[in-house]
């Protein structure tokens, strides 16, 4: 398994397999599809708030381009953001490095997956310029506006569309299987599955839910890509198809995949949680149980997106009561979080503050979801600014509150350094309070009964009050973008610039610290043994108030309960 | 362990069970959630038209009842290849799956002839809904045989050379998926009415 | 938050926003609690010199009840806002009273068509009339709708009505409201359906129900002639 490191450039940094560099790749094309998901973002805004102005750096937006624009900053913002560096980004640079594995399961696999999701990246962005402009069905791609030509007027965008993402999902089948196969089968001697970092289990369940829950909606893209090119007639009534099964299938991968995204988020905050509250996290069995039941109860909730869709109005009752339920595993892993920080001793730095603030905003995400879980408000709420405001309300905070905090807080173990941590807080009051004015507007627009992917709410009597909402948030916007300048410039800058970080700069307890910053090729200077639990944090006693997993038991000194209370 | 010399050695793991080995059931998971989609979609889609048990009338019975046993007796050569690496006799592992790669031409033979006669016969991907699904899980099935085909002869290949033997059970694990999928797909396509 | 909600002018809307105002008094209480928990921690147990974190595994039922307590805290509220919720679906959605009038609702890109079922109550006779864009409706009267589209998705959205349902090619899909104050209101299409989705706005007009007979009748004469 162990390969030489390369030698030459293109083999080193560009067709590497080795699984810190793959991390890298996935983390800066995510990084940049980022800010093209934003840039839209700002456009979408803008037209909200100024109908019909010119948009600095864009020009007009004609209709039928802005729902091109919706399309595709939602589209790019799962798909393209969210996904390469959350599951895949830091999957790779951690899972590995956690189980104290010298490379993923199969390293030429992954180098693979990652130029499958590049070329669907440059897919995604050629889109943007065929003839007939991007796909404008909306993220969800409904049929029969996706499955026919004639009806959105969309041609080569909304094919290149299905490609793109049909690609993408072949990316993370096989990244997924990778990170499966690393996490469970490379583990060092001496850690078991309950001796796994939250991280790793929780990227488990992920891209195990993941490969279960996109194969019918590949199958589904595929008879919408047949509709469209080919005349069959899968989503189209007058050929005995239904519009509707599209929906199933788009949403039973669809609901899965926000826990796909999720569950690394959190991952990512239990690890920076325990480090720097030096304490052990709360109920480690409790939140991997809370994680795998929310894993599961993932696949029975996809139809309370189709309460008001024309389903038999009868199914509406068990989903909701699936959708509801599933609050509850949930609520016990955020408790679970809260309750670490009891009799904690709290080391603020920005990568805590991110996960802090991450814990404080998706706690308002997960229970305005409680609103839309119920079939009868859902009547109201359904397609409104409501539901706009509540899933940016989680998705925003876990993708990008836990990103950054997880970058600020394995930027050692990407650059070998630390990031400017000055900066880092300049980064975190913008963001924070930003976001906050971006979104709060468009709960109140929701319940105005400001319905979704409208280009000009004005036109509508009973939206004119919610103007001065509708700039609000797009000043909202404009600040979020532009608290970001700072990050970018830290980024960069600390990579040459930044203060070396040693081995284990934090004083945390994993197995990625064992090593070098940034760890060499091959990750370990010498194989390593996981000899207890993940958190040994402030144990009973005197001494340091942490034990690595990979420190040797110094017997006299030893306390029993570090290995046994974690470990049982 | 006495052909531990010519046997590759799997690396230890964790689990104990390879790597290689591990990666390809998680592989067939999420194989079997796309026809498993596929399949359910289809049936969902059927309980609304009666009409397509007349449709399904029309495909050839007795060739698919043939492809079946042809399938069936091509795993059976998977599986004595299997345990022909397990014996360390690699030159008749590669020849049994150069024989099941001819089943596998065999049964896309008769299916392209199932093809022709339904297309000359009229029935085309878009004649009906039911012959859009037809086409499309049958043609999604076939591809599954052609790859299975082409992977097993570069392992028949390496087989031979005394490398990576491990892999005859992957593709093997692989094939059996193949054959599965078809034994629910002939019920639902051609006898069902 | 809640005073943003528009004004309701359906016999069931107050139900509806009886279940939102229910549910909204449940989460605040909970968002409130469990931020200011939060909040109080941070500052409780923020960082000083000499003071060691404790060991809380919590490998114990006695310590996880911490957190599992809560949880079914949670699990009973889940229960109760269910309970309160589903039988306001229920009356909506499943439950429909004899109608008084009988509409077919079409949605089509990018506009809204009311097709009245006329004098003798049913739908495709020769009685038929139609509305485009404008729905005439009496007040204090149970109406029913079958609502169809003709090309792709809408969603038949009457804020005022508290009334959302999509409009899927090739099914019917049955609904029903009644108005309670007479007035001009805004239909909206609430799901992506093309370039002018914003533009599909339809009005809803509630009359009095002579007025409204009045209407219907002239209606009927001029579009059979």
């Amino acid at each position: 398994m162990s390969h030489g490191e390369p030698e030459s450039f293109v083999r080193k940094y560009i067709f590497s397999v080795d699984h810190k560099v793959i991390a890298k790749q996935y983390m800066i094309t995510g990084l940049f599809m980022a800010l093209l998901g934003g840039f839209l973002a700002y456009a979408l805004r803008s037209q909200l708030a100024w109908p019909g102005d010119s948009i600095v750096g864009l020009g007009v937006i004609a209709p039928h381009a802005y729902n091109s624009v919706v399309t595709l900053h939602g589209t790019i913002m799962v798909f393209w953001v969210a996904m390469p560096i959350l599951v895949a980004g830091f999957g790779n640079l951690l899972v590995p490095l956690m189980v104290g594995a010298e490379d993923m399961a199969f390293p030429r696999l992954n180098m693979l997956s990652y130029w499958v999701f590049f070329l669907s990246t440059i897919v995604i962005i050629a889109s943007f310029f065929v003839p007939g402009g991007a796909a404008g069905g909306g993220w969800t791609a409904y049929p029969p506006l996706s499955g026919t030509v004639h009806a959105s007027g969309v041609n080569w965008g909304m094919n290149l569309w299905i490609l793109a993402v049909a690609l993408e999902f072949v990316a993370f089948l096989i990244g997924g299987i990778n990170i499966i196969t690393t996490g469970i089968n490379m583990r060092v001697p001496g850690m078991s599955m309950w001796d796994l970092p939250l991280f790793v289990w929780e990227e488990l369940i992920a891209s195990i839910v993941f490969l279960l829950a996109v194969g019918p909606l590949i199958a589904g893209a595929v008879m919408l890509l047949l509709d469209r090119s080919f005349g069959t007639g899968f989503y189209a009534p007058s050929a005995g198809g239904d519009p509707l099964l599209f929906q199933h299938l788009f949403w039973f991968f669809g609901h899965p995949e926000v826990y796909v995204l999720l569950l690394p988020a959190l991952g990512i905050m239990g690890e920076v949680l325990c480090a720097f509250s030096r304490k052990t996290i709360f109920g480690y069995r409790t939140i991997v149980w809370s994680v795998i039941s929310a894993g599961l109860l993932s696949f029975v909730v996809w139809a309370h997106h189709q309460f008001v869709s024309g389903l038999d109005p009868r199914l509406a009752f068990p989903f909701s009561v699936t959708t509801i339920l599933i609050s509850v595993p949930f609520a016990v892993h955020l408790f679970a979080f809260i309750a670490t920080l009891y009799k904690a001793s709290i080391r603020f730095t920005v990568a805590m503050a991110f996960t802090l603030a991450m814990i404080a905003l998706f706690m308002i995400g997960g229970v305005t979801g409680v609103i839309n879980g119920s079939a009868a408000a859902d009547i109201f709420i359904h397609d409104t600014y409501f539901v706009v405001a509540h899933f940016h309300y989680t998705l925003v905070p876990i993708v990008f509150f836990a990103t950054f905090s997880g970058i600020y807080f394995w930027y050692p173990k990407l650059f070998g350094r630390l990031m400017n941590e000055g900066l880092g807080w300049v980064h975190f009051a913008g963001t924070f309070f930003f976001f906050n004015l971006t979104f709060i507007p468009q709960f109140a627009l929701g319940l105005m009964g400001h319905h979704r992917r409208i280009a000009n709410p004005q036109i509508f009597e009973f939206l004119r009050d919610g103007q001065g909402l509708q700039v609000l948030s797009t000043i909202g916007v404009i600040g979020l973008l532009a608290a970001q300048v700072p990050f970018v410039y830290n980024f960069f800058a600390s990579m040459v610039r930044g203060k070396p970080a040693g081995r284990n700069p934090w004083e945390a307890t994993t197995l990625e610290w064992a090593t070098a910053s940034p760890p060499p090729h091959g990750n370990f200077d010498e194989p390593q043994t996981a000899y207890r639990g993940p958190y040994v944090y402030s144990p009973p006693g005197e001494g340091p108030d942490w034990i690595p997993q990979f420190e040797p038991p110094a017997e006299a000194l030893e306390p029993d309960t570090a290995i046994s209370e974690t470990a049982s | 362990m006495t052909n531990s010399a010519i046997i590759e050695q799997p690396m230890e793991t964790a689990t104990e069970l390879p790597n290689s080995r591990m990666a390809i059931w998680w592989f067939l998971a999420s194989e079997v959630a796309i026809f498993g989609g596929l399949i359910v979609a289809y049936v969902l889609v059927r309980l609304h038209h009666p009409e397509w048990g007349e449709y399904a009338s029309h495909t050839i019975n007795a060739a698919g009842a043939i492809n079946t046993m042809v399938l069936l007796t091509s795993s059976l050569a998977v599986v004595l290849a299997h345990q022909a690496v397990e014996e360390g006799k690699l030159e008749k592992a590669s020849k049994l799956l150069l024989t099941t790669v001819a089943f596998g031409l065999v049964f896309l033979a008769i299916k392209a002839y199932e093809y022709t006669h339904e297309l000359h016969a009229g029935f085309t991907p878009v004649t009906n809904l039911f012959w859009s699904f037809y086409y499309l899980m049958t043609g999604l099935h076939g591809l599954h045989v052609v790859g299975g085909m082409i992977a097993m002869i570069a392992v028949s290949r390496s087989v031979r050379r005394g490398e990576h033997s491990a892999r005859v059970e992957c593709v093997g694990m692989y094939w059996h998926l193949v054959d599965i999928v078809w034994i629910f797909l002939f019920p639902l396509l051609y006898l069902a009415s | 938050m809640l005073d943003f909600l528009p004004e309701n002018i359906s016999s069931f809307g107050g139900e509806i926003d009886g279940v939102i105002t229910y549910i909204w008094r449940i989460i605040l209480a909970w968002l409130v609690a469990t931020e200011a928990v939060l909040v109080y921690l941070l500052v409780r147990y923020r960082r000083r010199e000499g003071r060691r974190a404790a060991w809380l595994p919590a490998t114990t039922w006695r310590a996880k009840a911490w957190i599992l307590v809560p949880a079914v805290f949670v699990t009973i509220c889940d229960i109760g806002i269910e309970a309160r919720s589903a039988p306001v679906w229920d009356e909506v959605k499943l439950e429909l009273p004899e109608p008084d009038l009988l509409i077919r609702v079409t949605g089509r890109q990018f506009v809204w068509t009311f097709t009245y079922a006329g004098p003798d109550g049913e739908l495709d006779t020769a009685d038929d009339f139609e509305a485009i864009t404008d729905l005439y409706v009496p007040r204090d009267r149970v109406v029913r709708f079958q609502l169809e589209s003709a090309d792709v998705l809408h969603s038949f959205w009457v804020p005022v009505l508290r009334l959302k349902q999509d409009a899927v090619p090739g099914r019917s899909i049955p609904g029903w409201f009644e108005a309670t104050a007479d007035g001009r209101y805004e239909i909206a299409c609430a799901e992506l359906c093309g370039a002018s989705h914003t533009a599909m706005r339809g009005r809803l007009t509630v009359q009095p129900p002579e007025i409204f007979d009045a209407w219907s009748s002239t209606m009927a004469e001029q579009q059979s002639l």
